[in-house]
């Protein structure tokens, strides 16, 4: 909290758009072995509706990424803007004590809504997403892929333009994983939003990007970007969807 | 089932030793005294039992409250923390055996005093705990409430007060086993009604079975006060129960 008012020359502006720009950003963080430069370098773009993924090595500063994007950090160096922006975290992080739908409305609630309007607000699209039903259910009755579908309909229920999501699906085995990229696709072509979608696994990135950009190991920074100009939904077996993937894996340099 | 069983077992060797150790009834009486002396008095002890229980009820309150607000303004202000903490810490070391008789002169010998010092014996667990739980939110979450955009005010009352009630219950429960020991001790201090001025009398005239009957009964009530805290605990708080089940399973 205080750092936030001890700003230093805050490089981070939000701005009323729904894009991403960052530019020359470097960043370091304290680990346990002295400073860590997690980013350095790193520009990326990302346009209005722009569905953009970030894979990368494990700790080339992904999620440090995320946080300079949703203004949880500030940049050491380079400028960060974008516009409102809402995370989404890799483990759902559901409120034990609360129901599926009050979950699901918790951003109207902070926002100052009653309880009944906001369950009112977040049901259509609780039920779109295929939780009829599980309203009144606890986070601990739910499955995986459930929780991690309530998180979303939290994470759009903020309202925000921008998400900026964390290996959303990473916690899923195989067959939930395809399941939940199939509505996150649904969702996003029902409600565009820009997309800023951090993941290890190249055939999602591929699956439901834009553009997938691959990130150096650590310090990041951007060495390839491949814009995937494929109908939706798309198959994992098209050959031009596998092209893809391949030339991504050749860029992170692990195809062999 | 079983802590029934190991009671039985410990009041038999009781019984055993009392009688036939040859040990003199006013040091120790057997527990079929205390049974005759509980059944005998049972008049003086209830009238008795109904003050100190309505002094351990109340302090037990003031104590949670006292606790729980501590804990939030130590939790919400830097300030407080390094201030008042240590002097909660410091308050702790209190001898009150010695101090309360001061008390009693100074606020007088009705239910004042005794609340006092039950407070202040029983508060600080419950500050430790729910300071304790106040802080043990996940960074994550705490992270996804900023960019939520929720105020200070906000994450206290939809997070981290939820988060912390599981601990302000193990707080209240190790209170109310001192609260008992805390009360019998004020009245000691000073006071014309109430167990602990039963024990006080008694003995001093030999009827030590009497102030047995009336350690017997204490012991039964912090217990059935712990008790009822649990299932309470397990009533409100489903949730922090059925996650403790699974973390146990795993």
């Amino acid at each position: 909290m205080t750092a936030k008012t001890v700003a230093k020359p805050s490089h981070r502006e939000v701005n009323g758009s729904a894009e991403i720009s960052l530019n020359d950003v470097a960043r370091s963080y304290a680990g346990r072995n002295g400073q860590v430069q997690a980013l350095d370098g790193l520009s990326l773009h990302v346009g209005a509706g722009e569905v953009v993924a970030v894979v990368g090595p494990s700790g080339c500063g992904k999620s440090t990424l995320l946080e300079l994007v949703c203004g949880l950090q500030s940049p050491d160096r380079g400028t960060v803007s974008a516009g409102p922006a809402v995370l989404m975290p890799q483990r759902d992080l559901l409120l034990p004590w609360a129901c599926a739908l009050d979950n699901a409305a918790l951003p109207l609630r902070i926002a100052g809504m009653g309880r009944d309007q906001a369950r009112d607000q977040a049901r259509p699209l609780f039920e779109a997403l295929g939780l009829e039903g599980f309203e009144r259910s606890r986070p601990d009755e739910l499955s995986g892929g459930m929780r991690q579908r309530v998180a979303f309909v939290r994470t759009l229920m903020s309202g925000k333009p921008i998400l900026a999501l964390d290996e959303p699906f990473a916690g899923l085995d195989a067959l939930t994983r395809q399941d939940a990229q199939a509505w996150l696709v649904d969702a996003l072509t029902a409600q565009p939003r820009t997309v800023l979608l951090v993941t290890h696994d190249v055939e999602e990135a591929v699956v439901l990007a834009d553009r997938v950009v691959v990130l150096s190991p650590r310090p990041g920074h951007q060495i390839a970007a491949l814009p995937i100009a494929l109908q939706r939904p798309r198959k994992r077996t098209d050959p031009a969807l596998v092209a893809l993937r391949e030339e991504a894996l050749i860029a992170l340099g692990v195809d062999r | 089932m079983r802590a029934f069983l190991l009671a039985l077992v410990l009041l038999v060797a009781w019984q055993a030793y009392a009688k036939l150790g040859g040990i003199d009834d006013f040091l120790l009486p057997a527990p079929t005294e205390i049974a005759t002396a509980m059944f005998d008095d049972a008049g003086l002890l209830w009238s008795d039992f109904q003050v100190t229980a309505a002094e351990v009820l109340l302090g037990i309150l003031v104590a949670i409250f006292l606790g729980v607000a501590c804990a939030l303004s130590i939790h919400l202000s830097q300030t407080l923390r390094q201030t008042v903490y240590p002097l909660l810490i410091a308050s702790q070391t209190i001898p009150i055996v010695i101090i309360a008789p001061l008390l009693v002169a100074w606020l007088g010998y009705d239910l004042a005093p005794k609340l006092a010092i039950i407070a202040l014996v029983c508060f600080f667990p419950v500050t430790v705990t729910a300071l304790d739980g106040l802080r043990s939110v996940d960074p994550e979450v705490r992270k996804l409430m900023r960019t939520l955009d929720a105020s200070r005010l906000e994450v206290l009352r939809r997070v981290e007060l939820p988060w912390a009630l599981p601990a302000i219950f193990s707080g209240a429960r190790i209170a109310v086993t001192v609260a008992v020991i805390a009360a019998v001790l004020a009245e000691q201090a000073g006071s014309s009604r109430g167990l602990g001025h039963l024990i006080l009398q008694a003995i001093p005239q030999f009827e030590t079975a009497r102030a047995y009957a009336a350690v017997v009964i204490l012991a039964a009530f912090a217990v059935v006060l712990f008790s009822l805290l649990t299932a309470a605990e397990r009533l409100a708080l489903p949730w922090a129960h059925r996650s403790q089940v699974e973390g146990e399973r795993s």
